[in-house]
C-alpha cells in the first residue's frame, strides 16, 4: 500500500489542505473574534476555512480516478459509499429531531464531519469482510 | 469466483507479493481474488492467465459450473 503513487499523492494532497484548513480556520477565528471584518469581505473570509474541505472531497476524487488497483479502487468506493450513506442518514434522523425541537441546531458543516467518521466506519467495514473472507 | 490462483502460485514458489509485482497491483488484490473474495475485472484476468500462459477457464471456475464440482 505504501508503495502505491496514487495513495501516496493522496496522503500529500490530504496533508497539505489539512495544513491550509488549519491556517484559515485559525486566521477567520482571529478576525471574527476582534470584530476586524464586515460586509462582503465577512462572507469571503467565513468561507474560506469551508475550501480545503471540498479540497479533500477533490483530492478523494483525484484518488480514486489515480489509482490503477481496482480492487484497491473498488474497497474505497465502498468506503466512500458507506460513509455517504452513514452522513445522510444521520442528517436526516437529526434534522426531523431538530425540528420537532427535541434536539439542540447543529451547524450544517458537521455533515462533512460525519461523513469523515463513515470513511472510518466503511475502512472498519472493509477489514471486516477481508478478515471474514479470509477465514 | 474459485479459482486455482493460490496452486499455481505454490506450483512457481512465488509468494503473494511476487504475483502482485508481476501483476502490478496490490498484495490485497491478490489475496483477495485467491480466496474468492473479489473477482478480477476480465482485462485483470487476461492479464493473470497471460502470465501463468493458460486460457481463464483453466485458472478460473464459471460460477455457473461451480455446483458441479
Amino acid at each position: 500500500m505504501t508503495r502505491n503513487q496514487a495513495v501516496k499523492r493522496y496522503n500529500r494532497r490530504v496533508l497539505a489542505l489539512s495544513l491550509i484548513y488549519a491556517l484559515l480556520l485559525c486566521g477567520a477565528v482571529y478576525l471574527f473574534v476582534h470584530h476586524l471584518l464586515s460586509g462582503p469581505v465577512a462572507y469571503v473570509a467565513a468561507v474560506l476555512p469551508a475550501l480545503p474541505i471540498i479540497g479533500i472531497f477533490v483530492a478523494i476524487g483525484r484518488y480514486l480516478v489515480e489509482e490503477t488497483d481496482e480492487y484497491l479502487r473498488d474497497q474505497f468506493v465502498r468506503q466512500a459509499l458507506i460513509a455517504s450513506g452513514f452522513a445522510l442518514s444521520v442528517a436526516t434522523a437529526w434534522g426531523f429531531l431538530e425540528n420537532f425541537d427535541l434536539v439542540p441546531h447543529v451547524y450544517a458543516y458537521y455533515a462533512a464531519i460525519l461523513w469523515f467518521a463513515g470513511l472510518g466506519l466503511g475502512a472498519c467495514f472493509n477489514k471486516f469482510q477481508a478478515v471474514r473472507g479470509a477465514a | 469466483m474459485k479459482n486455482r490462483l493460490k496452486v499455481l502460485r505454490a506450483e512457481r514458489d512465488w509468494s503473494q507479493g511476487d504475483l502482485a509485482d508481476r501483476l502490478e497491483v496490490s498484495r490485497q488484490s491478490v489475496n483477495a481474488i485467491e480466496t474468492g473474495r473479489y473477482d478480477p475485472s476480465l482485462p485483470l484476468a487476461f492479464k493473470i492467465a497471460e502470465l501463468f500462459e493458460l486460457s481463464i477457464e483453466q485458472i478460473f471456475t464459471s460460477p455457473s459450473k461451480e455446483n458441479d464440482q
